[in-house]
């Protein structure tokens, strides 16, 4: 007797059993909605993990208001296919005082917009426990990452404090405050996550396709020109470029590849056949070594 | 990467087609620290293909900076994730890696290899299928090698690769070679491997990794990459009875009633009948439903819905079984327990037990010996450091379904959970059911527990005093004894008088003993409340968590905890035995208060400032809130 199951099944049956866990052990989750290619896989995960019952705890999106325009359109048609309770949340204070990436630099940005964000999110519902679409292979520090990753009252990762994972058994006790950002996709790779969605036929935001597009060459990235908040400099002139995104986040601090790469097949080839990690594509990375290590003890995802 | 890059490049559509049919193998490395296991892995990434350009590029940095490996790359250096491990130059916990080929995903668990982190190691094995042991071939078999070998026989793994590493710096020797493979066969005979593959290798130099070595012509076997790629995925879960435990019950309405889970092991179609240990209860599958439509068959390793054809008692916890051949049902068992943290384990006191979906309040009832992970032997002990193994019986307050873990990975084991630091303490599997649990039914009586208070005309409890030496626990609960009595009530007193002489006379004061000896007064001020009688228990009682068990063991309203409250100093002064003097002049080792802490209850029945009043005003207090 011989049925074995491939890896993406196997993968997929693994998270499923994650996704449960959380959802059965903490009285008040959430996911975690970034809107990119690993939520699109995860979100596609805890419906099949629920079927048929609806979603049993809301998605947020932490936004920083600098998304790329068709994400949030992207968003809008999600939440009717899939039939899920999203709550929008963006760190108003630092709305207000005008903090963007062009006059206040990746890093502060980043921190107030995102991290500050998050974590203010977090403590308006008091959630327990955050779903987040991180796997191991995206960068070093979160080789060691659990999938059950215990937080501080104030968020705070500690490297040494995180608890022994066993077999499939997650302990999932907190006391008040303190919370688990969990991480169902901790063992999909990069290839995995395209794998999937093309034998799924998972919706993904366009930008991943190659298209031409408006974009300005800076510091040796394309930024794409989503709209009139981002100024050319002296020197600096718009092209036209057939180009495509490996990684979405805010379009700022997001570059483009170029690509004629415009189905699936032809990114997973051309995702096959590259030499550069997908974090490349990520300015916040570049800061300083070990920058993901201090930005997760700090509390960023 | 290493993919059929023809492929790809010609005929994607065609590629995607043969990648959805691979298998995942996940593997753990284990050596001592300068054994090259790094090396090693970075040298697997390497060659097949997963290292990008700008990774390829900070490594070159990063190896003339800190690299140990002159001007050439160090590989190791790909997987050192944290910034504190990079600067020590050591891996300090367990990190996962994935790579893939034509043939197969791995997922590599990397655990480092010094004598204090067990833990890891185990962690990293748990949900491993095949363990590559490293071996130095200037050192041979080393100490650190029989403990790998034996953590990873302990934890189920039967496949071995015996990777002798650093065969450039023995000149490619190959009676070095036969000399360590006879050496290590012969020790590990008594493990139960089930096959142990021997490759000569350089991680440094790339021999017998990816390609044959030319510098080992005697070397026939496979090498590194093809046996993983073709090694035969003992997995036979699916040749055990059917085992499903419920996570999440699935009720979008009234209409639908789904049991949601994991499949552990074996095979289950509509029709097959499935047995709820916990109940009895039997029923038929009716549908297997998943989102993708419902299945014909479901098999171990599936996240499934199941429906049943009648409406039985399930919930979280619960297992669906074979009604053949069903699992244990037991409230105690014998286990392996490997200790996982700072705070050392202590028979008898209460902790979480996690298996599968079913969490339970548990205690380690006794601790029958300590395996020491160097030489295999039995050592006695009376508490598990961490990193150490120990055979330990378990008691539960509720049973749970499970089977032996030699017999069943997915349904043997368990962890432990620190009740107030919510740590994840220990790891288990579990030896079998004792059978004790199941043949000792409680003897149900006619005269119970009620009709003897009746009797007694009062309501039996436990009134439970707690706090320093010296802050008058004994004065106090004596005279509420007193006045109980000439209240017509029955009574008992339990103090270290009539305690620490008799009952717990081979008791010390260590954290071990202290937590026995309070399980102890606990079980028999339960049996004098079952008698009918007030109890009264006067002892320091420091550690909320043995509170806690002897609130557990009684009904709601039964426990009355009394915290006698005076500071230190005032007790201090008191001295009524001396005993804060001793201490002082460190002749008391472990004194509550001096050198060992107490934890002040959080939310006690009853809380009396003792440092100023009068022990008789307290007393007629406490009386007037229990009559």
């Amino acid at each position: 007797m011989k049925i074995e199951m491939t890896h993406l099944r196997q993968l997929e049956a693994e998270s499923i059993h994650i996704i449960r866990e959380v959802a059965a052990e903490f009285e008040n989750p959430v996911m975690l909605y970034s809107i990119g290619k690993d939520s699109a896989v995860m979100l596609h995960l805890a419906k099949k993990a629920f079927y048929p019952s609806k979603i049993p705890f809301p998605l947020m999106h932490v936004d920083t208001t600098w998304k790329f325009r068709e994400m949030i359109e992207f968003r809008e048609k999600m939440r009717k296919e899939y039939d899920f309770d999203l709550l929008v949340y963006t760190n108003q204070e630092g709305a207000s005082q005008g903090i963007n990436p062009f006059d206040h630099g990746s890093a502060l940005y980043t921190d107030i917009m995102k991290t500050e964000g998050l974590k203010q999110g977090l403590d308006k519902y008091k959630f327990d426990a955050a779903f987040g679409g991180a796997r191991r292979d995206e960068e070093k520090s979160r080789a060691k990452e659990r999938i059950f990753s215990f937080r501080s009252e104030n968020h705070r990762w500690d490297p040494k404090s995180q608890r022994p994972e066993l077999w499939n058994l997650y302990n999932a006790k907190v006391k008040p405050g303190e919370s688990i950002r969990s991480f169902p996709l901790s063992n999909w790779t990069e290839l995995d996550i395209w794998q999937y969605i093309y034998l799924e036929e998972i919706p993904i935001v366009p930008l991943y396709y190659a298209k031409v597009r408006p974009v300005v060459e800076r510091d040796g990235m394309l930024i794409l020109i989503d709209d009139d908040r981002i100024k050319l400099a002296p020197g600096e002139e718009a092209q036209m470029k057939s180009v495509r995104f490996r990684t979405l986040g805010c379009y700022p601090l997001t570059a483009a590849v170029e690509s004629d790469a415009a189905t699936l097949p032809e990114i997973i080839q051309e995702m096959l056949l590259t030499r550069t990690s997908e974090r490349q594509g990520r300015l916040i990375d570049h800061d300083s070594a070990g920058s993901m290590e201090k930005k997760k003890q700090e509390g960023y995802f | 990467m290493a993919h059929q890059s023809d492929l790809i490049a010609e005929d994607i559509a065609a590629y995607l087609k043969t990648q959805e049919q691979k298998q995942i193998l996940r593997f753990i490395t284990c050596g001592s620290v300068d054994d090259g296991k790094s090396t090693l892995i970075g040298r697997l990434l390497w060659d097949s293909k997963m290292v990008f350009e700008d990774q390829l590029a900070a490594l070159e940095v990063d190896s003339k900076k800190v690299g140990t490996q002159g001007e050439e790359i160090d590989y190791a250096l790909l997987l050192d994730g944290l910034q504190a491990e990079r600067e020590q130059g050591i891996t300090i916990d367990v990190a996962y890696r994935y790579f893939s080929t034509d043939k197969r995903k791995f997922i590599v668990a990397d655990t480092p290899g010094h004598e204090q982190y067990t833990r890891n190691m185990v962690t990293g094995a748990s949900t491993a299928e095949v363990a590559i042991i490293l071996i130095d071939a200037r050192k041979g078999v080393l100490t650190q090698s029989r403990r790998h070998s034996y953590l990873t026989s302990l934890v189920g793994i039967r496949k071995i690769v015996l990777a002798i590493n650093k065969m450039d710096l023995v000149d490619y020797a190959e009676d070095r070679y036969q000399e360590i493979i006879a050496e290590y066969k012969e020790f590990a005979a008594e493990l139960g491997f089930e096959e142990i593959c021997c490759i000569p290798i350089s991680a440094l130099k790339g021999d017998n990794i990816i390609k044959a070595s030319e510098r080992t012509p005697w070397y026939q076997g496979p090498t590194l990459m093809h046996h993983l790629e073709h090694v035969e995925i003992t997995d036979n879960a699916l040749s055990k009875p059917f085992r499903m435990r419920v996570q999440w019950v699935n009720r979008p309405n009234l209409d639908f009633r789904g049991f949601s889970g994991t499949i552990a092991s074996g095979i289950v179609k509509p029709g097959d009948t499935v047995v709820v240990p916990s109940s009895g209860q039997t029923s038929k599958v009716a549908r297997i439903v998943t989102m993708d439509g419902d299945l014909e068959e479901a098999v171990a390793g599936q996240a499934i819905t199941i429906t049943l054809e009648d409406e039985i008692d399930i919930s979280r916890g619960d297992m669906l079984c074979c009604p053949e051949k069903r699992p244990s049902f037991a409230d105690q068992f014998e286990a392996h327990v490997v200790w996982m943290h700072e705070d050392a384990l202590l028979p008898g006191r209460s902790y979480l037990i996690k298996a599968g979906s079913a969490t339970a309040p548990a205690q380690v009832s006794a601790l029958k010996h300590k395996v020491n992970v160097n030489t295999l032997q039995r050592e006695p002990g009376k508490t598990l450091e961490l990193n150490e193994v120990g055979i330990c019986n378990i008691s539960l307050t509720k049973p749970i379904s499970f089977d032996p873990y030699q017999e069943n990975r997915s349904t043997g084991n368990f962890i432990l959970i620190d009740r107030f630091t919510n740590a994840t303490v220990g790891a288990g599997m579990i030896d079998f059911a004792l059978r004790r649990a199941t043949n000792i039914h409680w003897q149900s009586i006619d005269i119970n527990k009620q009709s003897r208070a009746e009797m007694n005309d009062q309501q039996p409890k436990v009134l439970w005093f707690t706090g320093l030496s010296g802050a008058g626990k004994s004065t106090i609960a004596n005279l509420v004894e007193k006045k109980l009595h000439s209240l017509g009530k029955r009574t008992y007193l339990l103090d270290g008088d009539n305690v620490r002489h008799g009952l717990n006379r081979d008791l010390g004061f260590t954290d071990a003993d202290r937590v026995e000896n309070i399980r102890r007064i606990a079980e028999t001020a339960r049996l004098f409340v079952d008698a009918g009688m007030i109890v009264l228990t006067s002892f320091i009682s420091p550690f909320k968590s043995e509170r806690r068990l002897a609130r557990e063991l009684l009904e709601e309203g039964e426990f009355v905890e009394i915290f006698v409250n005076t500071p230190l100093e005032i007790c201090e002064v008191r001295d009524p035995k001396g005993l804060y003097k001793k201490a002082r002049a460190g002749e008391l080792p472990n004194f509550t208060g001096i050198d060992s802490d107490y934890e002040p209850p959080e939310n006690p029945e009853i809380e009396v400032e003792a440092g100023t009043r009068s022990a008789d005003d307290i007393a007629e207090e406490i009386v007037a809130k229990i009559i």
